[in-house]
Protein backbone atom coordinates (compact mmCIF):
# COMPACT_ATOMS: atom_id res chain seq x y z
CA UNK A 1 0.00 0.00 0.00
CA UNK A 2 1.23 3.45 -0.66
CA UNK A 3 2.59 4.91 2.72
CA UNK A 4 0.82 8.39 1.66
CA UNK A 5 -2.93 7.26 1.29
CA UNK A 6 -2.10 5.27 4.36
CA UNK A 7 -1.76 8.32 6.47
CA UNK A 8 -4.28 10.12 4.54
CA UNK A 9 -7.02 7.19 5.15
CA UNK A 10 -5.44 6.99 8.97
CA UNK A 11 -6.05 10.82 9.30
CA UNK A 12 -10.08 10.63 7.74
CA UNK A 13 -10.26 7.75 10.39
CA UNK A 14 -9.81 10.12 12.91
CA UNK A 15 -11.45 13.07 11.97
CA UNK A 16 -14.37 11.58 11.38
CA UNK A 17 -14.11 9.05 14.15
CA UNK A 18 -13.52 12.06 16.80
CA UNK A 19 -16.74 13.97 16.46
CA UNK A 20 -18.47 10.46 16.55
CA UNK A 21 -17.80 9.39 19.89
CA UNK A 22 -16.57 12.82 22.05
CA UNK A 23 -20.43 14.01 23.01
CA UNK A 24 -21.14 10.50 23.86
CA UNK A 25 -18.56 9.86 25.91
CA UNK A 26 -17.58 12.89 27.56
CA UNK A 27 -21.08 14.65 28.08
CA UNK A 28 -23.13 13.40 30.95
CA UNK A 29 -26.57 13.59 29.78
CA UNK A 30 -28.49 13.86 33.47
CA UNK A 31 -26.04 17.34 33.49
CA UNK A 32 -27.74 19.06 30.37
CA UNK A 33 -30.06 22.20 30.88
CA UNK A 34 -33.61 20.96 30.12
CA UNK A 35 -33.68 23.42 27.23
CA UNK A 36 -31.01 22.15 25.28
CA UNK A 37 -31.90 18.71 26.29
CA UNK A 38 -34.96 19.25 24.49
CA UNK A 39 -33.15 21.39 21.31
CA UNK A 40 -30.97 17.85 21.10
CA UNK A 41 -34.29 15.80 20.81
CA UNK A 42 -35.33 17.86 18.10
CA UNK A 43 -32.41 17.64 16.19
CA UNK A 44 -33.24 14.28 14.26
CA UNK A 45 -36.02 15.14 12.61
CA UNK A 46 -34.44 18.36 11.38
CA UNK A 47 -31.54 16.74 10.14
CA UNK A 48 -33.82 14.27 8.05
CA UNK A 49 -35.26 17.14 6.50
CA UNK A 50 -31.52 18.82 5.61
CA UNK A 51 -30.71 15.70 4.60
CA UNK A 52 -33.88 15.20 2.09
CA UNK A 53 -33.76 18.12 0.45
CA UNK A 54 -32.34 19.41 -1.39
CA UNK A 55 -29.76 16.78 -2.00
CA UNK A 56 -33.12 14.58 -2.89
CA UNK A 57 -33.34 16.81 -6.41
CA UNK A 58 -29.65 16.07 -7.66
CA UNK A 59 -29.76 11.78 -7.60
CA UNK A 60 -30.28 12.21 -11.38
CA UNK A 61 -28.23 14.95 -13.19
CA UNK A 62 -30.72 15.24 -16.22
CA UNK A 63 -34.07 15.95 -14.04
CA UNK A 64 -34.95 17.05 -10.64
CA UNK A 65 -38.32 15.76 -11.21
CA UNK A 66 -36.47 12.52 -10.90
CA UNK A 67 -35.88 12.97 -7.34
CA UNK A 68 -39.26 14.36 -6.36
CA UNK A 69 -41.33 11.63 -8.09
CA UNK A 70 -39.08 8.97 -5.94
CA UNK A 71 -39.96 11.24 -2.86
CA UNK A 72 -43.97 10.97 -3.61
CA UNK A 73 -43.28 7.39 -4.25
CA UNK A 74 -41.44 6.81 -0.78
CA UNK A 75 -43.78 9.13 0.99
CA UNK A 76 -47.19 7.73 -0.28
CA UNK A 77 -45.35 4.28 1.04
CA UNK A 78 -44.75 5.63 4.13
CA UNK A 79 -47.76 6.92 5.15
CA UNK A 80 -49.91 3.76 4.11
CA UNK A 81 -47.37 2.72 6.95
CA UNK A 82 -45.75 0.26 4.80
CA UNK A 83 -42.24 -1.33 6.10
CA UNK A 84 -39.22 0.83 5.73
CA UNK A 85 -37.32 -1.53 3.32
CA UNK A 86 -40.34 -1.58 1.18
CA UNK A 87 -40.72 1.83 1.30
CA UNK A 88 -36.90 1.92 0.06
CA UNK A 89 -37.83 -0.79 -2.46
CA UNK A 90 -40.88 0.16 -4.36
CA UNK A 91 -38.91 3.95 -4.46
CA UNK A 92 -36.29 2.41 -5.95
CA UNK A 93 -38.43 0.22 -8.44
CA UNK A 94 -40.18 3.02 -9.29
CA UNK A 95 -37.37 5.19 -10.64
CA UNK A 96 -36.04 1.73 -12.21
CA UNK A 97 -39.14 1.86 -14.62
CA UNK A 98 -39.27 5.36 -14.83
CA UNK A 99 -35.78 5.33 -15.99
CA UNK A 100 -36.05 2.32 -18.37
CA UNK A 101 -39.05 3.74 -19.79
CA UNK A 102 -37.01 7.01 -21.07
CA UNK A 103 -34.26 5.51 -22.47
CA UNK B 1 -48.29 -13.88 40.40
CA UNK B 2 -44.13 -14.40 40.13
CA UNK B 3 -43.09 -15.01 36.75
CA UNK B 4 -39.93 -17.45 36.06
CA UNK B 5 -38.14 -14.64 34.10
CA UNK B 6 -38.48 -10.74 34.02
CA UNK B 7 -41.38 -10.01 30.86
CA UNK B 8 -38.39 -8.10 29.02
CA UNK B 9 -36.78 -11.87 28.82
CA UNK B 10 -39.09 -12.87 26.23
CA UNK B 11 -38.75 -9.85 23.71
CA UNK B 12 -36.13 -10.53 21.30
CA UNK B 13 -32.43 -9.72 22.27
CA UNK B 14 -31.53 -5.69 21.50
CA UNK B 15 -29.34 -6.83 19.80
CA UNK B 16 -31.39 -8.48 17.31
CA UNK B 17 -33.94 -5.71 17.26
CA UNK B 18 -31.08 -3.60 15.93
CA UNK B 19 -29.20 -5.78 12.91
CA UNK B 20 -33.47 -6.04 12.18
CA UNK B 21 -33.71 -2.52 11.96
CA UNK B 22 -30.72 -1.98 10.02
CA UNK B 23 -31.45 -4.32 7.63
CA UNK B 24 -33.19 -1.26 5.30
CA UNK B 25 -29.72 0.35 5.77
CA UNK B 26 -28.19 -2.49 4.77
CA UNK B 27 -29.63 -2.68 1.60
CA UNK B 28 -29.26 1.09 1.05
CA UNK B 29 -25.67 1.23 1.58
CA UNK B 30 -25.63 -1.82 -1.21
CA UNK B 31 -25.57 0.28 -4.22
CA UNK B 32 -24.12 3.49 -2.24
CA UNK B 33 -20.92 1.26 -1.76
CA UNK B 34 -20.93 -0.85 -4.52
CA UNK B 35 -20.25 2.25 -6.37
CA UNK B 36 -17.89 3.81 -3.86
CA UNK B 37 -15.72 0.31 -4.97
CA UNK B 38 -15.95 0.83 -8.27
CA UNK B 39 -14.62 4.84 -8.19
CA UNK B 40 -11.84 3.43 -6.46
CA UNK B 41 -10.84 1.03 -8.55
CA UNK B 42 -10.52 3.41 -10.98
CA UNK B 43 -9.06 6.03 -9.19
CA UNK B 44 -6.47 3.65 -8.44
CA UNK B 45 -6.92 2.29 -5.34
CA UNK B 46 -6.06 -0.95 -4.26
CA UNK B 47 -8.33 -3.18 -2.97
CA UNK B 48 -6.81 -3.45 0.42
CA UNK B 49 -7.14 0.91 0.02
CA UNK B 50 -10.70 0.60 -1.06
CA UNK B 51 -11.87 -1.64 1.92
CA UNK B 52 -9.26 -0.17 4.17
CA UNK B 53 -10.68 3.41 3.85
CA UNK B 54 -14.48 2.02 4.38
CA UNK B 55 -13.27 -0.10 7.68
CA UNK B 56 -11.38 2.89 8.75
CA UNK B 57 -13.21 6.25 7.90
CA UNK B 58 -16.96 4.50 7.55
CA UNK B 59 -18.58 7.81 5.87
CA UNK B 60 -19.88 7.20 2.52
CA UNK B 61 -19.80 11.60 1.24
CA UNK B 62 -16.25 11.85 2.20
CA UNK B 63 -15.15 8.72 1.01
CA UNK B 64 -16.48 9.88 -2.44
CA UNK B 65 -15.30 13.24 -2.17
CA UNK B 66 -11.42 12.06 -1.03
CA UNK B 67 -11.80 10.00 -4.31
CA UNK B 68 -12.69 12.89 -6.34
CA UNK B 69 -10.21 15.02 -4.73
CA UNK B 70 -7.28 12.26 -5.29
CA UNK B 71 -8.02 11.90 -8.45
CA UNK B 72 -7.73 15.82 -8.48
CA UNK B 73 -4.16 15.47 -7.14
CA UNK B 74 -5.24 17.34 -4.30
CA UNK B 75 -3.06 16.66 -1.18
CA UNK B 76 -3.34 14.44 1.69
CA UNK B 77 -4.39 17.13 4.33
CA UNK B 78 -6.83 18.94 2.36
CA UNK B 79 -8.80 15.86 1.92
CA UNK B 80 -8.72 15.06 5.46
CA UNK B 81 -9.91 18.67 6.69
CA UNK B 82 -12.30 18.60 4.24
CA UNK B 83 -13.54 15.16 5.58
CA UNK B 84 -13.49 16.89 9.20
CA UNK B 85 -15.74 19.70 7.99
CA UNK B 86 -18.41 16.57 6.40
CA UNK B 87 -18.39 14.68 9.49
CA UNK B 88 -18.74 17.61 12.28
CA UNK B 89 -22.46 17.45 12.00
CA UNK B 90 -21.82 13.79 14.27
CA UNK B 91 -20.95 15.76 17.34
CA UNK B 92 -24.99 16.76 17.15
CA UNK B 93 -26.00 13.13 16.16
CA UNK B 94 -23.61 12.33 18.85
CA UNK B 95 -24.71 14.68 21.91
CA UNK B 96 -28.59 13.96 20.46
CA UNK B 97 -28.06 10.25 20.71
CA UNK B 98 -26.43 10.63 24.16
CA UNK B 99 -30.14 11.64 25.51
CA UNK B 100 -31.62 9.00 23.97
CA UNK B 101 -29.21 5.86 24.95
CA UNK B 102 -29.47 3.59 28.34
CA UNK B 103 -26.25 4.03 30.53
CA UNK B 104 -23.12 2.19 29.83
CA UNK B 105 -19.59 1.93 30.23
CA UNK B 106 -17.65 4.39 28.34
CA UNK B 107 -15.42 1.93 26.26
CA UNK B 108 -18.93 0.45 24.87
CA UNK B 109 -20.16 3.79 24.00
CA UNK B 110 -16.91 4.31 22.25
CA UNK B 111 -17.39 1.29 20.70
CA UNK B 112 -20.66 2.11 18.86
CA UNK B 113 -20.12 5.51 18.52
CA UNK B 114 -17.60 4.68 15.57
CA UNK B 115 -20.73 3.02 14.13
CA UNK B 116 -23.20 6.71 13.94
CA UNK B 117 -23.59 7.40 10.19
CA UNK B 118 -26.52 9.52 8.78
CA UNK B 119 -28.70 6.30 8.58
CA UNK B 120 -27.73 4.34 11.66
CA UNK B 121 -28.44 7.59 13.67
CA UNK B 122 -31.87 8.57 11.94
CA UNK B 123 -32.93 4.88 12.50
CA UNK B 124 -32.38 4.93 16.20
CA UNK B 125 -32.98 7.99 17.17
CA UNK B 126 -36.85 7.66 15.33
CA UNK B 127 -37.39 4.48 17.12
CA UNK B 128 -40.09 4.92 19.77
CA UNK B 129 -38.62 3.28 22.80
CA UNK B 130 -37.84 5.89 25.86
CA UNK B 131 -34.84 4.75 26.16
CA UNK B 132 -32.26 2.21 23.68
CA UNK B 133 -30.05 -0.23 24.69
CA UNK B 134 -26.29 -0.23 24.27
CA UNK B 135 -26.78 -4.28 22.17
CA UNK B 136 -29.54 -2.68 19.97
CA UNK B 137 -26.91 0.37 18.43
CA UNK B 138 -24.21 -2.19 17.86
CA UNK B 139 -26.68 -4.31 16.08
CA UNK B 140 -27.96 -1.69 14.23
CA UNK B 141 -24.34 -0.13 13.44
CA UNK B 142 -22.79 -3.65 12.65
CA UNK B 143 -25.34 -4.43 9.92
CA UNK B 144 -24.91 -1.43 8.51
CA UNK B 145 -21.31 -1.35 8.71
CA UNK B 146 -20.72 -5.06 7.32
CA UNK B 147 -23.31 -4.44 3.99
CA UNK B 148 -20.84 -1.00 3.95
CA UNK B 149 -17.31 -2.46 3.70
CA UNK B 150 -18.49 -5.61 1.91
CA UNK B 151 -20.22 -4.01 -0.85
CA UNK B 152 -17.16 -2.04 -0.97
CA UNK B 153 -14.97 -4.85 -2.01
CA UNK B 154 -18.08 -6.27 -4.03
CA UNK B 155 -17.87 -3.14 -6.26
CA UNK B 156 -14.38 -3.08 -6.41
CA UNK B 157 -14.20 -7.04 -7.31
CA UNK B 158 -17.33 -6.91 -9.96
CA UNK B 159 -15.45 -3.93 -11.11
CA UNK B 160 -18.31 -3.02 -13.90
CA UNK B 161 -21.35 -1.26 -13.01
CA UNK B 162 -24.82 -2.62 -12.25
CA UNK B 163 -27.71 -1.69 -15.53
CA UNK B 164 -28.20 1.87 -15.86
CA UNK B 165 -31.63 1.97 -15.20
CA UNK B 166 -31.18 0.11 -11.95
CA UNK B 167 -28.37 2.34 -11.20
CA UNK B 168 -30.45 5.39 -11.97
CA UNK B 169 -33.15 3.87 -9.56
CA UNK B 170 -30.93 2.72 -6.75
CA UNK B 171 -29.53 6.64 -6.56
CA UNK B 172 -32.79 7.65 -3.80
CA UNK B 173 -32.78 4.52 -1.93
CA UNK B 174 -31.29 6.24 1.14
CA UNK B 175 -33.19 9.21 0.74
CA UNK B 176 -36.28 6.79 0.44
CA UNK B 177 -35.15 5.57 3.75
CA UNK B 178 -34.80 9.03 5.28
CA UNK B 179 -38.68 9.53 3.97
CA UNK B 180 -39.94 6.40 5.51
CA UNK B 181 -37.95 7.13 8.63
CA UNK B 182 -39.82 10.96 8.62
CA UNK B 183 -43.50 10.30 7.83
CA UNK B 184 -44.39 7.86 10.75
CA UNK B 185 -43.01 10.37 13.36
CA UNK B 186 -44.41 12.94 11.10
CA UNK B 187 -48.07 11.68 11.28
CA UNK B 188 -48.01 11.60 14.89
CA UNK B 189 -46.65 15.26 15.69
CA UNK B 190 -47.04 18.83 13.93
CA UNK B 191 -43.47 19.82 15.61
CA UNK B 192 -41.82 16.69 13.42
CA UNK B 193 -43.09 18.25 10.43
CA UNK B 194 -42.19 22.25 11.22
CA UNK B 195 -38.18 20.89 12.36
CA UNK B 196 -38.18 18.97 9.06
CA UNK B 197 -39.53 21.15 6.72
CA UNK B 198 -37.58 24.39 8.32
CA UNK B 199 -34.03 22.68 8.16
CA UNK B 200 -35.21 21.28 4.40
CA UNK B 201 -35.96 25.04 3.46
CA UNK B 202 -33.06 26.47 5.16
CA UNK B 203 -30.49 23.93 3.74
CA UNK B 204 -31.83 24.39 0.27
CA UNK B 205 -30.71 28.21 0.70
CA UNK B 206 -27.73 27.49 2.43
CA UNK B 207 -26.52 24.52 -0.41
CA UNK B 208 -27.03 28.01 -3.08
CA UNK B 209 -23.86 29.62 -1.07
CA UNK B 210 -20.75 27.88 -2.08
CA UNK B 211 -19.02 27.97 1.20
CA UNK B 212 -22.34 26.36 2.88
CA UNK B 213 -22.96 23.20 0.20
CA UNK B 214 -22.18 20.13 2.09
CA UNK B 215 -21.06 19.83 5.52
CA UNK B 216 -21.73 23.73 7.76
CA UNK B 217 -25.14 23.97 5.55
CA UNK B 218 -26.10 20.84 7.23
CA UNK B 219 -25.13 21.88 10.53
CA UNK B 220 -26.24 25.27 10.34
CA UNK B 221 -29.87 24.49 9.22
CA UNK B 222 -30.48 21.55 11.90
CA UNK B 223 -29.41 23.77 14.76
CA UNK B 224 -31.39 27.04 13.45
CA UNK B 225 -34.39 24.87 13.07
CA UNK B 226 -33.95 22.49 16.14
CA UNK B 227 -33.64 25.96 18.53
CA UNK B 228 -36.04 27.95 16.53
CA UNK B 229 -39.14 25.19 16.42
CA UNK B 230 -38.28 24.78 20.13
CA UNK B 231 -38.95 28.52 20.84
CA UNK B 232 -42.13 28.61 19.05
CA UNK B 233 -43.65 25.54 20.08
CA UNK B 234 -42.33 24.47 23.12
CA UNK B 235 -45.60 22.76 24.27
CA UNK B 236 -45.28 19.85 21.73
CA UNK B 237 -43.57 17.30 22.10
CA UNK B 238 -41.92 15.49 19.01
CA UNK B 239 -42.69 12.05 19.97
CA UNK B 240 -46.88 12.62 19.86
CA UNK B 241 -48.59 12.85 23.19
Amino acid sequence: MESSLLWMIAGMGVVTYLPRVLPLVLINADRIPPRLQRILKNVPFAILGALIFPGILHINEDSMWFGLLGACVAGAAAYLNWNIILVVLSSVAALSLCSFFMN
Amino acid sequence: MMLPFPAEEKESHPFLTGVQAGLSIAIGYLPVAFTYGLLAKSSGLSLVETVGMSMIVFAGASQYIALSMIGAGTGAFEIIITAFIMNIRHLLMSASLNERMSEDAKWIKAVYGFLITDETFSVAATRTEKKLRSAFMLGLGLIAYGSWVINSGVGFLIGSGLPETVQNGMAVALYAMFIGLLVPSAKKSRKVIALAGTAAFLNSLFSLYDPLSGGWGIILSTLLSAAAIEFFMTEENVYGE
